[in-house]
């Protein structure tokens, strides 16, 4: 079935001696293999695919769909010794030279290959700059590696490249440091390093999955301006159809090693073929589309959950000689708002803002100065026990399904450790209670003798629902949860939670920096900026009438999965977004909420 | 493949549920860990039947242990592994020297290990002021130099058999604390422990159950590799003559006793230390496959 439209695919069989005209580069059969302990496995099959000159190819996929693997393979990158390229060809155009077949080639031709004819940026800008060079070393040295220019003009060349990738003062940014950067700055010196010494194909691996949504519509519209000036070809490797929409010319749909589907942007998105694809794009959240949600201000119900009432979370640095705290980290700053039981309250927000603190204090893993009044009883005037019981109301799912299941632990003895904890029930019972949770979030309870490690993503996070629920709380945080599932999976595991919502009547805060989830799932929004709120009401006040420029900026950024729907232009922002790190002694200036009506609050500065 | 996208319910492989395999059967199942087990065995059965095992007294001199210009005899049908200086059967003096060397190494270096894992899992996860003043602590008795310690302490306690084991075990906690130390934090920081903390996990609970278990394979390194460190330095002290007091044999103080002559009489050092080698060797290889059978991330792969 996976086959099923493999054939739309255009180009691809052109005879073995050149490569197409007008292409730059040319992939035939090819197949990578991995060793792994059953032998070898292939992890991209029989990929045949062509890149235009000054053409945006995507490769769509899930994780495992072999993606990566294919963008290394150009490269000659791939994980040694474990990959190979069993067979098939990878042809680079050369003018002067006859096309060159990649696959074939030594390490030591390939490296003049690398960074000169094709370059490669990558999902984590962080990890791929090297933290002890200063970005203007860096940037020279790759400069000079690959052509005969003095250090005086390749030092030209890195400060015309920076200015190319819109980075103010060049010259003077030269001299620092990759944590110097923000993420957003830092992918863009990676593009630079890039781009600077004008490759034929670029290959940008998830370059702004790390971003957020306002960087990362920054750093696509100057990867579009730079193909525009350039002429460069780009491969561009995502899971996310929003942004294949945004930026391809052409599509290629992979799954499990394979090439589900080919062909030009708007007609993968207007007609898919493969019913994979369909699935693909049905499964994408869109803004929008969050129907059949109550709608209005009937959540205001006496007897909130949860309220919080002007919430600080401070962190102190330290610093100078006596290691004295000299700085503070303002990461929440005087919050307030209510979960009503049966709601969904989103806290959306980008890297930063402090949507994610302001979860820990509710779970009590960070101290905090303010009022958390749950069910009725405010934290602060309580003992540790009684703190503790009351805590059984509020659980938490973290976002990271791989990181937050203790690996030594067997998921059924994982779920069953919140009704340990607060000695609930007999052994027996709690094993039979354990086996219904399972059951009910889809995971069957002969597996509650595996460890974390056997288990997916999608079906670990469900792991971590069914340990939340075991307590039968009132209110669910859920951080993230689903950001780091795929498309499809994500949106399982959105429809299990709002099943559970109607089944169990559990409120949820559920944070996000995906506008277009948050619009799906929640009852009522606030936007957080800088460990405040800046705007808060229904989700329909929020969606079809933001008041804050922030929250009009935040709902602008999501790419829509249409191509027809292609921003022309993203509006620039013009400075990044202030640290909310402060002197002692300079407390950030406080926003006053105004209501516009119908409980639609909204900051006036 | 029922739906043309992977459903996120479906198994990820190995997926039948094993049945719980003991530890010890699996143990056994891996030929390194065998010989592991059976040199351990081996001393262990030296160590307590060495009465029965040999002729001669370990103490006794006798006269025709020494040639007639005084010299030790080489391995021979009567001495089997020879005899030393003083006309003593070595193979005698191993066996008994087997209960000395098995009790440093396994209490002293037990008792350090379990101090220093105490130490550095407090430091590592409490940290404040508990942890500062712990670890620098552990510096000072880093900094300070270990034999010399060693011998004051030594000298202060009237040497015996078991002071000699704790004075061993006081200077020998250190690095595994620094170790444990600063595993721990970065446990700490790791997000299923905020998982715990979240679902009301209290802090002996995280230690023992969460933190204890992935400082597993860390102990157990460092537990083999004490064992000689420890031997050894029980040696040292003896010859400084703050050990076991002579004419109690131990493996160390063979070699020590020896060394000099070591050219004349190579077997007097030679078989005292291959011991040392073999068993040190041995828990290094149990060690490590504990190490791997412990670990349910291994689990699959054996």
């Amino acid at each position: 079935m996976s086959k099923g439209a493999g054939n739309t695919r255009t180009g691809a069989a052109g005879p073995a001696a050149s490569i197409t005209a007008g292409a730059v580069l040319e992939i035939s059969g090819l197949t990578v293999s991995v060793r792994g302990e059953d032998g070898e496995r292939p992890v991209v099959s029989d990929l045949s695919l062509t890149l235009a000159r000054g053409e945006t190819l995507c490769i769509a996929g899930e994780s495992g769909s072999g993606k990566s693997m294919t963008a290394l393979a150009i490269m000659q990158l791939l994980p040694q010794p474990a990959a190979r390229i069993s067979s098939g060809k990878i042809r680079l155009r050369d003018m002067d030279r006859g096309d060159i077949d990649l696959a074939g080639l030594d390490e030591r031709r390939m490296r003049r290959i690398r960074g000169d004819r094709i370059a490669m940026i990558f999902q984590e800008p962080m990890t791929s700059l090297n933290p002890v060079l200063s970005i203007g070393r860096q940037l020279v040295e790759s400069i000079e590696a690959h052509t005969d220019l003095s250090r005086a003009e390749a030092r030209r060349r890195a400060i015309e490249a920076l200015k190319a990738v819109r980075i103010s003062e060049a010259e003077s940014r030269l001299k620092q440091f990759p944590h110097e950067l923000s993420g957003g700055m830092r992918q863009r010196v990676m593009i630079a390093m890039a781009l600077a010494l004008k490759p034929d194909v670029l290959i940008a691996d998830e370059p702004t999955t790390a971003l957020d949504v306002t960087v990362q519509g920054e750093v696509l519209e100057l990867l579009r301006d730079l193909q525009r000036e350039h002429g460069t070809s780009i491969i561009l490797i995502t899971h996310d159809m929003g942004v294949v929409a945004e930026m391809a010319d052409r599509v290629v749909i992979m799954r499990h090693g394979r090439m589900v589907e080919e062909g030009k942007a708007a007609d993968i998105f207007a007609r898919p073929q493969a019913d994979y694809t369909r699935e693909l794009l049905a499964a994408v959240p869109r803004i929008g589309t969050g129907a059949g949600r109550r709608s209005s201000v009937e959540a205001e119900m006496p007897g909130s959950v949860a309220v919080v009432h002007d919430l600080h979370v401070h962190f102190d640095l330290r610093g100078g000689f006596f290691g004295q705290v000299n700085r503070r980290v303002h990461a929440v700053e005087g919050i307030s708002f209510s979960i009503a039981p049966h709601e969904t309250l989103a806290l959306v927000g980008e890297s930063g803002c402090g949507k994610s603190t302001t979860a820990k204090a509710l779970a009590g893993l960070v101290p905090y100065h303010g009022d958390i009044v749950i069910g009725g009883r405010n934290l602060a005037g309580l003992g540790r026990d009684q703190r503790k019981a009351v805590r059984r109301d509020v659980q938490m799912i973290f976002q990271d399904p791989y990181a937050s299941l203790d690996p030594r632990m067997r998921v059924g003895d994982l779920v069953a450790e919140p009704l340990l904890i607060h000695g609930i029930a007999s052994k027996e019972e709690r094993s039979q209670l354990v086996a219904a949770l399972f059951e009910r979030v889809g995971l069957s309870a002969d597996q509650m003798e595996l460890y974390p490690h056997e288990f997916s993503g999608g079906q670990r996070q469900r792991i971590c629902i069914a340990r939340a629920l075991a307590l039968r709380p009132k209110l669910i945080i859920a951080d993230e949860s689903v950001s780091a599932l795929d498309v499809s999976v994500q949106a399982r595991v959105l429809d299990l939670l709002k099943e559970l919502q109607r089944e169990f009547a559990i409120a949820y805060l559920f944070i996000s920096h995906d506008m277009a989830v948050v619009e799906n799932i929640s009852d009522r929004v606030a936007v957080m900026y800088l460990g405040q709120i800046v705007e808060m009401g229904t989700r329909d006040q929020v969606f079809s009438n933001p008041r804050h420029p922030y929250t009009k900026r935040l709902i602008e950024a999501v790419p829509v999965p249409d191509p027809a729907k292609r921003r022309p232009r993203f509006a620039r922002l013009d400075q990044e977004i202030p640290s909310p790190t402060r002197k002692i002694g300079e407390d950030p200036p406080k926003l006053a909420l105004k209501d516009l009506g119908n409980g639609h609050l909204v900051a006036v500065s | 493949m029922t739906s043309p996208i992977a459903p996120d319910l479906q198994a990820t492989g190995r997926m039948p549920v094993k049945p719980r395999a003991g530890v010890w059967r699996r143990l056994i199942k891996r030929p390194l860990a065998s010989i592991g087990l059976v040199i351990v065995a081996v001393v262990v059965a030296g160590a307590i039947l060495a009465p029965w095992l040999t002729g001669y007294d370990p103490n006794e001199q006798m006269f025709d242990g020494l040639t007639l210009e005084g010299a030790p005899l080489p391995p021979n049908a009567s001495f089997w592994l020879g005899t030393d200086l003083l006309g003593r059967d070595l193979l005698t003096r191993i066996l008994f020297g087997a209960r000395t060397s098995l009790i440093i190494g396994i209490v002293a270096n037990g008792v350090a290990l379990v101090i220093g894992t105490l130490v550095g899992v407090t430091a590592g996860y409490f940290r404040g002021w508990i942890g500062s003043a712990l670890m620098r602590f552990t510096d000072l008795m880093m900094a300070f130099p270990a034999l010399l310690l060693a011998i004051c302490l030594a000298a202060v306690l009237q040497p015996s058999l078991w002071i000699v084991a704790m004075v061993i075990a006081l200077v020998n906690w250190v690095q595994t604390a620094r170790v444990i130390y600063t595993e721990t934090s970065s446990l700490a920081e790791r997000e299923f422990i905020d998982a715990e903390r979240s679902i009301g996990a209290s802090a002996p609970r995280i230690l023992f159950r969460h933190i204890l278990p992935h400082l597993l394979p860390t102990i157990i390194v460092w537990g083999t590799l004490g064992i000689s460190t420890t031997v050894l330095l029980e040696a040292t002290l003896s010859y400084l003559g703050i050990g076991v007091q002579p004419p109690t044999a131990s493996w160390g103080n063979i070699i020590f006793e020896n060394q000099t002559y070591f050219q004349a009489a190579p077997w007097l050092v030679f078989f005292p230390g291959a011991a040392i080698l073999a068993l040190a060797l041995a828990f290094n290889l149990i060690g490590d496959a504990l190490r791997d059978i412990l670990d349910p991330t291994q689990r699959g792969r054996e």
